[in-house]
């Protein structure tokens, strides 16, 4: 098959345009995220005006305190969401490819709703049921109920980034596996297992930068001391906007491209273009 | 290929026990069995989702229902529907408007731009394809609320922007705190949600059927009205819920570049949660919001489309 | 002596679905069998019975005696071969070949050399550290072929195994399975909808359709005395001329033409006389040198291709066109289109077919 335009490639002025704009949206996506480095860099109180080369705003977020500890309990939680949404997601994974079970279409659609819903929508949820699950059983809230809440829509993520990934794998080599003397067990831990893992892989980075992201659902569902780095961050903008925060956004923007990075790298296979398929879902870090 | 193989020190497979004969007895439930296995395999991330998805979810509707009391608190009882009634207040009504509206119109813009950027991808070599892919992704996964603030930064009062407008001699810019600030912040936030899509739909298009139609006397417009769009219709179906279900919600971006007299959806079911402590309100606005959601995806998956 | 392969009355379904309806077949040691039949004859769920890799709804599945129909796949002294060969595409030749040995407990070193062995017997020396995905796809088929013979299979099941090479391969390759098979004289079970592979191939051929076995027997068996017209019409090129039996040496055709045709079936049976184009002859009408009338019939020829060695003619008889098919012989006459010609056959080479 040819790709489009492969061969028809537009002519004159409509050429031209396609270029134009492509740079446009480039030159978009790019320009606020390199003025926002720039600036980190700058002496001038005021966040949008140049005023010389300076580190100081990153010697202060390296010894505030508030930061560092908001940006710890950000790792610890998305580690913590992660792990447990890889083992569950890989699991629906398995069973909604490899299996049929009854429910397994209510599952399908409940497994799906975490992806499509506002994180508004989810924010108000969580807050309603930790209320309401407080009141019965008297906890408080804080790192558990933001996991929770956390590991609540990244089953979906990775659970369909590892989808894709099952759905490509020839299911024949399971059961060649298994013509070939292979256990259940076996089958899957040395055939099934290896072939999915960049599936898995790119889940797991996935989850862990949403967890890392979220703003949202976190702030509604937070205890005492468990401020997020976002949420923290968040918070400081709506106070007002110091130099501060342009050197954190820039760590948090190291750290992002750093995911990507790995990311791309784990998995040049299709596991990356799942990710990305994953990833077009409304509920990345948002609004 | 002859010749035989050498002994291995294994003895050739034997079947170690005689087994019965098939049944339809047995072969039931060996599907029993394998559909017990899949139940187990879901069992955990299912039970997880019941618990912490699906009966938030149930006690949303159920608040929604419920009566605020003199204190701020919520009353389980007394139910009513007077949260819904206010929907059609005039204030709130503006705030869904404005909502729809600013939604809509980031909608349009994203899709505007973004397919023809989509099918300039899609038109590249791979090797190309892959790389402007790439430079999609980045900012998509760039962290939402840093490339917000960036937004802040750039349109700030004497920030980039300002200096540059005024350097052309248009003057000083005033964006920031506007309604055009937070469709510009939603249109950066959520363009990669259209791109890609689109992309995915274009790049699959056989390139020779737009040949066809220009062989067939068409003209570039014709052809791209009556074959390419068509085709890459679920892409732009997909691509548009994608965009207008979180910039309905949205709440991060409108706080960071819009200003007090912007309220928007998102924005407002968050103050009947923090600082107005209308509970039920609250709980019937965002029961909304899941609505048209849960509408506009149902309509999606109905007409044909397969993935979001 | 037992048989490799015996099914006594096995049926399988999917839901309302009838894959396979109560077949019998047994294939004997040493055997190249083929499981013939078009795409959902139940040919492929037959072999994957066989495997484990599907149960059977009822019915007796033994392998040398042993009943296995309910036994998992891995619990089964026999391998398989796959279409398009699902071989790993993580691990290398080496640990493909291994995989059985390795999953039946045999250490490291020694599946490791055995396997090395394996890979020599399909001359693929050299490409042990290869992934599958840098090799040739007649390359992969041998690995397959290794992988499974390796463990030295009681019967090794090959599911459309050549149908994935194009043609010079694939012929190259009947060759080289049919002498392996031989040499190892282990039971080969092969599926195919390729009749031509079949009668290349295999001692005996089993003919599917819609879940039935319709014949069982030779390629020769199969195609010189097919029990229907299916079997007829699927395996080679053949002329069905529908007719009733009037006794035990005549026909009836359609068109009241009573031709010679042996059976012991009762008088007025529906049937249809099965001739291959190439058993035919073809004459001019005009020429005195007629056939015998009791095996021949009129028509006028309508097309005439050329294919080098052969000539092939389409003839309208009253009822329908026939083709004969004739060596290109510069001794014999040639026919135009027109030409009014009679196409005879020796009544031996008539096969008389139930006609449904």
């Amino acid at each position: 098959m040819t790709a489009v335009g492969g061969v028809t490639q537009p002519r004159g002025a409509t050429r031209w345009l396609l270029r134009a704009n492509t740079w446009l949206v480039y030159g978009f996506f790019y320009a606020p995220i390199v003025l926002l480095v720039v600036f980190s860099f700058s002496g001038n109180r005021n966040v949008g005006v140049w005023g010389g080369f300076t580190l100081d705003w990153y010697r202060d977020f390296a010894s505030d305190g508030n930061v560092q500890g908001a940006l710890r309990n950000s790792i610890q939680i998305a580690v913590a969401s992660t792990v447990v949404s890889v083992v569950l997601g890989t699991a629906a994974a398995l069973a909604l490819e490899r299996f049929t079970f009854r429910g397994r279409q209510v599952f399908d659609a409940l497994l799906y709703l975490p992806i499509i819903i506002p994180d508004v929508t989810m924010a108000v949820m969580m807050l309603l049921f930790f209320a309401q699950a407080a009141e019965l059983l008297g906890f408080s809230k804080g790192f558990g109920t933001i996991t929770l809440s956390h590991i609540a829509f990244n089953i979906s993520f990775v659970s369909v980034v590892v989808r894709a990934r099952l759905a490509g794998m020839d299911d024949r080599l399971e059961e060649a596996a298994r013509d070939l003397y292979a256990t259940r067990w076996q089958a899957f831990r040395h055939v099934t297992l290896p072939l999915i893992m960049p599936g898995v892989a790119g889940g797991a980075l996935l989850a862990f930068t949403l967890s890392l992201d979220d703003v949202v659902i976190t702030q509604f569902v937070t205890g005492p001391g468990w401020t997020t780095l976002p949420v923290y961050v968040f918070g400081l903008i709506r106070k007002g906007v110091t130099p501060l925060i342009n050197a954190v956004s820039v760590v948090m923007l190291l750290a992002s491209m750093a995911l990507v990075a790995l990311s791309l790298a784990t998995q040049r296979v299709r596991g990356g273009q799942d990710a990305i398929d994953a990833r077009v879902g409304p509920d990345q870090g948002l609004p | 290929m002859t010749g035989t193989l050498p002994p291995v020190d294994v003895a050739p497979p034997e079947v170690e026990e005689d087994a019965a004969p098939a049944t339809p007895e047995f072969e039931a439930a060996s599907l029993r069995q394998e559909r017990r296995r899949g139940l187990l395999m879901a069992l955990p991330a299912y039970g997880y989702l019941v618990l912490f998805f699906a009966l938030p979810l149930l006690i949303v509707v159920v608040y929604s229902f419920a009566t605020r009391n003199r204190f701020g608190g919520t009353d389980l009882s007394g139910w009513n529907i007077d949260s819904y009634r206010r929907l059609g207040e005039p204030l709130v009504r503006d705030i869904l408007f404005r909502s729809v509206a600013l939604a809509v119109i980031t909608t349009v813009i994203c899709l505007v731009v973004a397919y023809p950027f989509a099918y300039y991808m899609a038109t590249r070599s791979e090797a190309v394809r892959n790389l402007m892919l790439v430079f999609v992704m980045i900012p998509f996964w760039t962290n939402f609320l840093v490339r917000n603030f960036a937004w802040r930064v750039i349109l700030g009062t004497d920030g980039p922007l300002s200096q540059v407008t005024e350097a052309v001699g248009i003057g000083e810019t005033r964006l920031l705190f506007t309604q055009t600030a937070v469709v510009l912040g939603l249109v950066y936030g959520f363009l990669p949600f259209m791109v890609l899509p689109l992309y995915a739909d274009i790049e699959r298009i056989d390139g020779r059927l737009l040949e066809a139609s220009r062989d067939l006397y068409a003209t570039g417009a014709q052809s791209f009205r009556h074959v390419l769009l068509p085709l890459s219709m679920p892409g732009v179906i997909a691509g548009s819920i994608l965009v207008f279900i979180p910039s309905l919600g949205a709440y991060v971006t409108p706080e960071i570049l819009g200003g007090a007299k912007t309220t928007l959806l998102g924005g407002y079911i968050v103050t009947q949660f923090l600082t107005a402590r209308n509970w039920p309100f609250g709980a019937s606005l965002s029961f909304v919001l899941m609505a048209v959601m849960l509408t506009a995806t149902i309509v999606y998956f109905r007409k044909g489309g397969r993935t979001l | 002596m037992t048989a490799a392969v015996e099914i006594t009355g096995v049926s399988k379904r999917f839901g309302d679905v009838v894959a396979v309806d109560d077949i019998d077949l047994r294939i004997d040691d040493g055997e190249f069998f083929a499981l013939l039949g078009p795409s959902g004859c139940g040919k492929t769920t037959t072999l994957r019975m066989i495997a484990g890799l599907d149960f059977p709804t009822t019915g007796s599945l033994k392998i040398f005696g042993h009943e296995v129909g309910t036994l998992p796949p891995n619990k089964r002294p026999v391998n398989t071969v796959f279409q398009n060969y699902a071989l790993f595409p993580h691990m290398n030749v080496l640990d493909n070949v291994a995989f059985g040995l390795r999953m039946q407990g045999t250490d490291k070193a020694t599946a490791r050399s055995a396997a090395t062995a394996a890979i020599g017997l399909v001359r693929l020396d050299g490409m042990e550290r290869r992934r599958p995905a840098q090799l040739s796809g007649g390359q992969q088929q041998r690995v397959a072929l290794a992988r499974a013979l390796v463990n030295e299979p009681k019967v090794l099941l090959l599911d459309e195994p050549l149908g994935a090479l194009d043609l010079k391969l694939r012929q190259e390759m009947q060759g080289e399975l049919k002498s392996l098979q031989r040499e190892l004289g282990v039971s080969f079970v092969f599926v195919t909808h390729d009749q031509e592979e079949a009668l290349t191939m295999s001692d005996r051929i089993a003919v599917m359709d819609e879940g039935r076995l319709l014949q069982i027997g030779t390629p020769e068996e199969i195609y010189e005395r097919p029990v229907n017209r299916f079997v007829a019409d699927f395996i080679g090129q053949t002329n069905l001329l529908e007719g009733t039996v009037e006794d035990g040496a005549t026909v009836c055709l359609v068109n009241g033409a009573r031709v010679a045709a042996r059976s012991d079936l009762t008088a007025g049976t529906r049937i249809a006389l099965s001739i291959r184009p190439e058993r035919a002859t073809i004459h001019h009408r005009d020429h005195g040198t007629g056939p015998d009338a009791g095996s021949a019939v009129d028509g006028e020829v309508v097309a005439v291709t050329y294919l080098g060695n052969a000539l092939v003619h389409r003839v309208k008889l009253d009822w329908m066109e026939i083709e004969v098919r004739e060596a290109n012989d510069p001794d014999r006459p040639r026919f135009a289109v027109g030409d009014p010609v009679t196409v005879a056959w020796d009544p031996s080479a008539a096969a008389l077919v139930a006609d449904r």
